[in-house]
């Protein structure tokens, strides 16, 4: 579904990524796991085509298509879900007024009112959203949990063929944890893939982990099994840092 | 609300007055034969000519404002070419600038209605919807009408009131519109009575002559309600382009009036508007204001809290495209104890528009425990347009609480980007972003203008990537 060869990015004069490769299959779940400041969210917003970044080498390609020559929301039309590490509050957008734009975008067809109405209530309640929130402005306001909730909010309305969630886990409490990894967990299916930046492996528990990458330094030193989260959690980073 | 429309062009009406055309041509300047006869024309009480005359007089002395955008394109000895009642409407569709025409079209308004908003001539027949809310508003005693019948009907009213709140005196534009006034609304809202339908003047501005030096005079009484909306969000086209009508709203005690105009001139006008409200005792006005079109503007409506706890709401919005100048504002002046004022204003400038935010508020002596507070927001949408933001406060009464928010922004890069990772086409993203950010405005104002605002904002970013 993704597959990412030999990635060298720039930010400016920075190099951040250095020779990155992943390649992500069709119903497969994959964490990565790195230090701060090593470039897991660069090469999510690499992978989005965010403008910041400019891509020096190598490929990404998403179900064949190389995804370098196309528009941040056309990558997004193709099935790409990027759940944001620090999402961007827009004031004066509604959230169920941008994510019916949104899911209209990407489908391609009118969607009505009051049935998406009734759509975004379900799932807010799943997600324990209060309902009032869907009138309120995109993330203006919201604690960080909320916006964190927001966000896989709209992983389930828009529901992608690739969820990327940057740290979606971070700055939440137990309960709200919970809730998330049990949103990503109904989201996932045969039919579509995840990954998974984490830095505590509590979001896993009701996941599949297929894979698990340590990520040094602008590329992955380690790839394994679902052992490597717990391996990292016991030992931290230092001994992978000899294999780089 | 239904409109009707009555196609057929009156043309006995226009051939008439084409005929008075040529008596102008020779004169340069305004001249009293020109009052005279306007006076004549719109037969006047005698009073009202002597008014208009004082006007004329006070025109004369008094200089063009040294401050605020160029109008020196304005040419003032050739004022007579603006003032010319009528005399330039423009009664051919085909002579309407290709612009305005795809306007309309992209705002999806009905031929009929397009000929009538540019001024063609078509008459928009308002009588039939107005007389049947006119017969419920005159049994409660309210008064609704155009101001030439207002001088005839309640000549009393309109004698005690007119040109009080805005004397002649106050800048040129006031006394020019002193002596050559036309046209405009009038309404009166007896004590204690609630009008519950918003009025409209939505095409009342298009009756021949009126448009360009129209008059509002509006009038609630203690304890009285009222809505009222002005003037249109197409683009009204004249050919001449100065644009000096003048709104004076009295609200009595313990009255509310909400006043909501969204003005969208054509790219040719000079837009000097005066809108006043003079608010007494525990009173309340609300203005909701929109400017879109227009070459240069200069609008700041100004509320005198006259009345212990007088409030004002002042809700703005203006947007200045390539070639435009839009200086807007509001003014409050605090004269009377525990008054308060809420002002919240948006401005966009793209396309190497200009949009400036200018505001005073003054708190006078008599003032104590005044509350204002004011937050002014712009956002410039590309590195050849500018915003300014002038905001002066005058403080002199005790224990004011007074507080000003400003901000001069663009597009965050990053709320883009965050729409387009959703799906959300770059264009569209950006449109979403700049009707957010009016959008405190938008939900101030009647569906139909927010909707038509939105359409407009839409125009304006067209091309814009
Ligand atoms: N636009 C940019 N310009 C310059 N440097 C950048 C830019 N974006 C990221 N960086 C730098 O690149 C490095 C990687 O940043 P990135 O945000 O990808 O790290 P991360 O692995 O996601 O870290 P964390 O775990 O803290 O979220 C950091 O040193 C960061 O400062
Ligand atoms: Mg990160």
């Amino acid at each position: 579904m993704l597959e990412i060869k030999n990635l060298y990015v720039k930010a400016g004069e920075k190099e951040i990524l250095r020779g990155l490769n992943l390649s992500v299959g069709k119903g497969e779940v994959h964490v990565i796991l790195g230090p701060n400041g090593s470039g897991k969210s660069t090469l999510m917003n690499v992978i989005m085509g965010h403008p910041k970044y400019e891509i020096t080498s190598g490929e990404i390609f998403f179900e064949g298509e190389d995804l370098t020559a196309l528009k941040t929301f056309e990558r997004a039309r193709r099935g790409i879900f990027l759940s944001f590490q620090t999402p961007e509050e827009i004031p004066g957008i509604t959230v169920e007024n941008m994510l019916r734009t949104a899911k209209q975008a990407i489908s391609g067809e009118k969607i009505k009112i009051l049935q998406f109405r009734k759509e975004l209530r379900a799932i807010m309640s799943e997600l324990k959203i209060n309902p009032e929130y869907a009138s309120r402005y995109m993330n203006v306001g919201f604690s960080g949990g909320e916006k964190k909730r927001n966000e896989i909010l709209q992983l389930l309305v828009l529901n992608p063929k690739l969820a990327l969630l940057d740290e979606t886990d971070s700055g939440l409490d137990v309960d709200a944890v919970e809730i998330v990894s049990g949103g990503v967990a109904k989201f996932h299916n045969e039919n579509n893939s995840c990954v998974i930046i984490t830095h505590n492996a509590q979001i896993l528990k009701h996941l599949p982990v297929n894979r698990a990458h340590i990520f040094l330094s602008g590329r992955i030193v380690k790839s394994g099994g679902a052992e490597l989260v717990s391996e990292v959690s016991e030992h931290g980073y230092a001994p992978y840092e000899v294999e780089s | 609300m239904k409109k009707n429309y009555i196609q057929d062009i009156e043309r006995a009406l226009y051939d008439v007055r084409d005929e008075d055309k040529s008596i102008y041509k020779s004169d340069a300047g305004l001249t009293e034969e020109i009052i005279r006869d306007i006076s004549a024309r719109k037969k006047d009480p005698p009073w009202m000519l002597e008014f208009r005359l004082k006007s004329l007089e006070v025109y004369k002395k008094i200089e063009l404002p040294i401050w605020g955008p160029d109008i020196s394109e304005l040419n003032m000895n050739e004022i007579v070419t603006y003032v010319k009642p009528n005399a330039k409407q423009v009664n051919d569709w085909s002579q309407v600038p290709e612009e305005i025409k795809k306007t309309f079209d992209r705002l999806g308004i009905p031929d009929a209605e397009k000929k009538s908003l540019a001024g063609v001539g078509a008459q928009y027949d308002s009588e039939v919807v107005y007389h049947s809310i006119k017969k419920r508003l005159t049994d409660q005693g309210v008064v609704y009408t155009d101001m030439e019948t207002a001088l005839v009907e309640h000549e009393d009213i309109v004698r005690e009131y007119f040109m009080t709140l805005v004397p002649p005196k106050d800048h040129k534009f006031a006394a020019l519109h002193g002596a050559v006034w036309s046209g405009g609304s009038f309404v009166y809202v007896p004590a204690g009575v609630d009008v519950k339908i918003p009025l409209q003047s939505y095409f009342r501005l298009n009756a021949a002559g009126a448009g360009q030096f129209e008059h509002t005079l509006i009038i609630v009484e203690p304890g009285a309600k009222l809505h009222f909306i002005e003037g249109c969000s197409a683009p009204r086209y004249n050919v001449t382009n100065l644009h000096a009508g003048c709104v004076e709203l009295f609200v009595k005690e313990g009255a509310r009036l909400r006043y909501s105009t969204i003005e969208n001139w054509s790219r040719n006008m000079m837009n000097l508007n005066t809108k006043r409200a003079l608010v007494e005792k525990n009173a309340l006005v609300e203005w909701v204001s929109g400017s879109f079109g227009s070459h240069v503007s200069m609008l700041y409506p100004c509320s005198v809290l006259h009345g212990e706890g007088a409030r004002c709401e002042f809700t703005g919005v203006t947007f200045a495209g390539k070639g435009q100048n839009l200086d807007t504002g509001a003014i409050v002046i605090h004269a009377a104890a525990k008054t308060s004022a809420n002002i919240n204003t948006r401005t966009i400038s793209k396309s190497g528009g200009a949009a400036t935010y200018r505001s005073a508020v003054k708190v006078t002596k008599n003032a104590p425990f005044a509350k204002c507070s004011v937050n002014c927001e712009s956002l410039m949408l590309d590195d050849k347009s500018r915003s300014d933001t002038l905001p002066v406060m005058d403080i002199e009464g005790d224990e004011a609480d007074i507080g000003h928010e400003a901000k001069i922004g663009r597009i965050s890069e990053e709320a883009v980007f965050y729409l387009m990772a959703r799906g959300i086409s770059e264009e569209e993203a950006r449109a979403m972003i700049v009707r957010g950010f009016v959008e405190p405005i938008a939900k101030e104002l009647p569906l139909e203008y927010a909707v038509e605002m939105n359409n407009l904002i839409n125009l304006e970013l067209e091309g814009q990537l």
